[in-house]
């Protein structure tokens, strides 16, 4: 079901979120410059980037707390210039949950409940689904003083969700919790999501989180979105250095394109005697344009042997530094220029006869489709 | 070692106790003295009341004393209209400075921060005057052919000097502009904690900026709401001063009573029994709030 969900692919489909030219400017600062976005519906949407990026600006203009400077943004058909946050179809979990210290769990869920006018009784059937949604229906008479972070985190889903907005926006939702809870709530969020139809955005700067949540995620710079994809395409193909570097782990070798041959690049560096050889067809480059070339750590294959004649892409240098993480080993290799590879090795067996030692003269070697050109 | 540790739980038992004694002394001690002269017989003598204590006479000390003057305060309904009269009086006051002051402290919390301080200061910049002149000062404003009169005639509200001075509008006007201040003080400390992203949040779900404010500042804002009006009820009812100075002849109240009954009639031991009288009267709020404020920490922490 979820694998052929894809309504960004279809020019047929209706955005149901649209941000057109928006740009918003806090007196001298843009937080957010000349933006546009469509976001559909059903969509676990990440807005991911480093502090200061202007994602949560962009929220809080959905949510209506924050006025575009110039641009539109519409949900549906409706635009949304003028409409106070009270009257959008667009609930929101806050990062520090902002749950109302003198109401119990259950008043807490209920208040957005009451602010439409609904009658008692479904008010209370309403409230006992989201408790049961979020497994919290033993502490409906709690106050939010006596529960755990984890438990704050799930009254303030249930708040935001109560009312069945259009869009549900998460500002930092795992922000506040430990790794292990971190992890068990991102599938909560994607099953709940998933179950509800509802849309999701959702703000971050982790981008781990961002990876396994989001059926897309726009990477944000300096107030622009610098690519938006799906989590593969940003970390297998990234658009820019920035991306590169912001999401996950990666080496990266400066060069120069030196031409192409049977469909390959060649670029020249000062880290290896040969120039490399890298399969990145969507590239226009010209001869003698400077580039970076990225290369995941996994995608990299360290040895101690020489490789054979004719073999391409080869860095030559010596160990530098080895952490074993259990599940994978990071060795970071230096090589004759003073540049430092990461390279990872998944621990595959138990036991490895004579295993790679600090100081050894090691062989790094990646194959060209293992690489990215990114012009510079 | 055993010294130290001797010394250590001496100071550990003697630094809870500072209060205490400072209590027993300042207020106990005084309160008892007070209480034996409300259950006097006045005479004239030096002290102006009977029996005095003798160790001799211990027995015929205790027989000395007796009910008569709170007998009296029941049977003369003046002491029980002034009593009524001061609570309503510091009642309304109350009201009012809330009225006025809620805005204010709001205002002052919400101001970018850095002129926070000073808005602060500014508040506490009267007490820098002396109470007595800043009262003084108003009988000029309020007197009728005083600033108040001058000015709203000069604009053209009024063609007749009015006379504020001498009524029970001119002890409010005094009120609220004295107790301002410890009004202001705790509401602002309270709505200064308040955090921001709470109102977003109930604007968020649909509550419309005037419900929020009912729903979640006001709420949030009750125990600095309660500790003001204490503040400035309890000292207002018994209040002498601004009613002495601004008030008419007909404004009652407990406080200029207990000051005739003091100094116009000499009889100490029945302004003692007004005394006493007063601080019952006052009590009574304080152990309620205490009792609110006890079950809310309890549930809300």
């Amino acid at each position: 079901m979820r694998r052929s969900f894809a309504p960004w692919a279809n020019p047929d489909a209706k955005p149901l979120i649209r941000f057109e030219n928006v740009t918003k400017r806090f007196g001298e600062s843009t937080a957010v410059d000349h933006l546009s976005l469509d976001i559909f519906e059903g969509e676990f949407f990440c807005l991911l980037g480093p502090s200061g990026c202007g994602k949560t600006t962009l929220m809080r203009m959905l949510a209506g707390f924050e006025t575009p400077t110039e641009g539109t943004i519409t949900l549906g058909d409706q635009n949304l210039a003028g409409v106070p946050p009270y009257r959008r179809p667009v609930n929101m979990m806050f990062q520090s949950y902002a749950l109302f210290p003198h109401m119990s769990v259950e008043k807490n869920i209920a208040f957005g409940l009451k602010q439409d006018g609904m009658p008692k009784d479904q008010i209370a059937d309403r409230v006992g689904e989201m408790l049961r949604l979020v497994q919290l229906e033993k502490l409906a008479r709690r106050y939010p003083s006596q529960l755990s972070g984890g438990q704050r985190q799930r009254v303030a889903l249930a708040r935001a969700l109560a009312k069945k907005p259009k869009v549900l926006l998460l500002d930092e939702p795992l922000g506040a919790l430990d790794k292990k809870l971190r992890e068990e709530t991102q599938f909560e969020l994607m099953d709940i999501q998933h179950d509800l139809h509802m849309t999701f955005v959702v703000v971050t700067h982790d981008q781990e989180e961002a990876m396994t949540m989001a059926d897309r995620i726009a990477v944000m710079d300096h107030g622009r979105i610098v690519q938006v994809a799906t989590p593969g395409e940003i970390y297998e193909q990234p658009k820019t250095r920035f991306i590169a570097e912001f999401v996950g782990d990666v080496n990266i070798i400066e060069g120069h394109v030196q031409g192409q041959e049977n469909g390959l690049w060649r670029v020249k560096t000062s880290s290896a005697e040969v120039p490399l050889t890298i399969d990145d067809p969507d590239e226009v480059l010209h001869s003698g344009q400077p580039v970076a070339i990225a290369v995941r750590p996994e995608k990299m294959v360290i040895q101690r042997d020489p490789p054979g004649p004719g073999a391409i892409n080869v860095l030559t240098g010596e160990v530098w530094d080895i952490g074993y993480l259990g599940d994978w080993t990071v060795y970071r290799v230096k090589l004759a220029t003073g540049e430092i590879l990461r390279v990872t090795r998944a621990n595959a067996s138990r036991f490895v006869e004579s295993p790679i030692e600090w100081d050894e003269q090691v062989y790094v070697t990646f194959a060209p489709d293992a690489a990215v050109i990114l012009a510079e | 070692m055993m010294e130290r540790t001797l010394t250590r739980r001496l100071s550990a038992g003697l630094v809870p106790a500072v209060p205490y004694l400072w209590l027993g002394v300042l207020f106990l001690v005084p309160f008892l003295i007070v209480l034996k002269i409300s259950l006097s017989d006045p005479a004239v003598a030096q002290p102006p009341y009977r029996p005095v204590f003798e160790w001799s006479d211990i027995a015929g000390f205790f027989s000395g004393l007796d009910f008569e003057n709170f007998t009296l305060l029941v049977e003369d309904d003046l002491y029980f209209r002034a009593t009524l009269s001061s609570v309503r009086i510091a009642a309304v006051s109350t009201l009012l400075l809330l009225l006025v002051g809620f805005p204010i402290a709001y205002g002052m919390a919400r101001a970018p921060e850095r002129y926070r301080t000073l808005l602060v200061a500014a508040i506490i910049l009267p007490f820098w005057t002396s109470f007595l002149i800043r009262i003084y000062a108003w009988v000029a404003i309020l007197k009728p052919e005083g600033l108040l009169t001058q000015a709203l005639m000069a604009i053209g509200l009024i063609s007749e000097p009015v006379d504020i001075l001498n009524t029970e509008t001119a002890v409010y006007i005094g009120i609220v502009y004295a107790y301002l201040p410890f009004m202001v003080l705790p509401l602002y400390a309270t709505l200064e904690k308040m955090d921001d992203t709470l109102l977003e949040a109930a604007l968020d779900l649909g509550s419309t900026p005037w419900r929020s404010f009912w729903t979640i500042t006001v709420p949030l804002a009750m125990p600095g709401i309660i500790a003001g009006s204490l503040l400035c009820f309890i000292p207002a009812v018994g209040e002498f001063v601004i009613p002495d100075l601004l008030g008419g002849s007909e404004t009652l109240m407990i406080g200029r009573q207990l000051w005739s009954e003091f100094f116009s009639n000499r009889d100490w031991p029945l302004a003692s029994a007004v005394a006493i009288l007063l601080l019952i009267v006052l009590v009574v709020p304080i152990v309620i709030y205490r009792d609110v404020e006890a079950r809310r920490v309890e549930t809300q922490r």
